[in-house]
């Protein structure tokens, strides 16, 4: 078996245990409440280290370029109450005409 | 939507009991009944979710794309690149292994790189663990459709709901590994998603995804607590590291 085939198995199989820890081994047990007010910041947590890693991030450093116009358009977008939709369209939007203009 | 009389429609399982009095009561009454909005909040079923996943398509398409015209370029077989994105499933740690080895790096970089990218995986599904129906089998095949997207969609009504994260991800899914194989095939004839922007526009769905959690000091707090340790690690720490190291925000629940 080559190198290559060795990565995908072995990160296809990490990858799927993950996926599948809460679900398979936790389900639908209760969790005791001081675990559950932990899990219940998962949401929000993961979602803004994303926003930050997807706007300024970039193979190990901090890249600050058109994304960020893109993104600081979209959240003024999402604030105001306009749709997911409209806010990744904004987000393109602006990000593609900077990257153009540059 | 939900209020909207579904006939000829096959009767959603979870709705049992709005079915069977839809067979009962005579066709008048049935209108009387039906007016009457007995579910603030329905439930949503699969197609709610393929629908939530719609306007992102692009990303999925475009990126999936390019991960099989990378892949093509690391040496990878189209088999291996479509079995790659078809037991991986997550973008980031597919193209981290993908460039390792397009770089000549060795087999463990590439592993490593990629395992630490999906870790965060652990966290995303213990937190929507319960929402999974059935046996221990279906449990799992049905988690291997959680991907970031499919999972911050499937939160949007502030708790988790397994039709959306089910519909969001299987378009997610039916898209990731086609165009996968599609862009190993064709090859690099095609442009650069990000000169359209798609890289921003991720950010900007976890954005407006994050919105309805933020409503709480706690979360708030966690929130920035999160984007201060991803911040300060993105320079110094192997990619993935910053999103699992942030997750210790989350301990900041145990306050009161």
């Amino acid at each position: 078996m080559n190198d290559v085939w060795i990565v995908v198995l072995v990160v296809g199989a990490f990858t799927m245990v993950f996926k599948a820890a809460g679900p398979v081994f936790l389900g639908r047990r209760k969790l005791p409440a001081k675990a559950q007010s932990i899990v219940d910041l998962v949401a929000p947590v993961m979602l803004t280290a994303l926003v930050v890693t997807q706007t300024v991030g970039s193979d190990e450093e901090i890249v600050l370029d058109a994304r960020i116009p893109g993104v600081a358009a979209a959240a003024i977008a999402i604030w105001r109450g306009a749709p997911i939709v409209v806010a990744m369209f904004v987000a393109a939007l602006v990000t593609a005409l900077v990257r153009l203009g540059a | 939507m939900s209020n909207r009389p579904n006939f000829g429609e096959e009767p959603h399982p979870a709705r049992n009991k709005n079915a069977s009095l839809n067979r009962e009561v005579p066709p008048l009454e049935r209108c009387y009944v039906r007016s009457v909005p007995t579910d603030a909040r329905p439930t949503p079923r699969i197609r709610d979710g393929v629908r939530a996943a719609l306007p992102l398509v692009l990303g999925p398409l475009l990126f999936g794309l390019s991960f099989g015209v990378l892949a093509e370029a690391a040496g990878m077989s189209t088999a291996a690149a479509v079995v790659m994105s078809a037991t991986t499933f997550a973008g980031s740690a597919q193209f981290a292994a993908a460039s390792v080895l397009d770089d000549g790096g060795t087999v463990v970089a590439a592993v490593v790189s990629a395992v630490l990218l999906n870790a965060r995986y652990v966290g995303q599904s213990i937190a929507a663990a319960s929402i999974f129906p059935g046996s221990r089998p279906r449990r799992f095949v049905e988690s291997q459709l959680i991907v970031d997207e499919s999972w911050a969609l499937s939160g949007r009504s502030g708790r988790f709901e397994w039709p959306i994260l089910v519909g969001a991800g299987l378009l997610l899914y039916v898209l990731w590994v086609s165009s996968t194989a599609i862009g190993s095939v064709v090859g690099s004839a095609l442009g650069d998603p990000s000169d359209l922007g798609l890289d921003a526009a991720f950010a900007a769905l976890f954005l407006a995804l994050a919105k309805p959690y933020l409503r709480e000091h706690k979360a708030v707090a966690a929130a920035l607590v999160a984007a201060a340790i991803t911040l300060v690690l993105i320079p110094i720490a192997p990619a993935g590291v910053p999103l699992v190291v942030a997750s210790a925000a989350c301990l900041l629940g145990l306050r009161r």
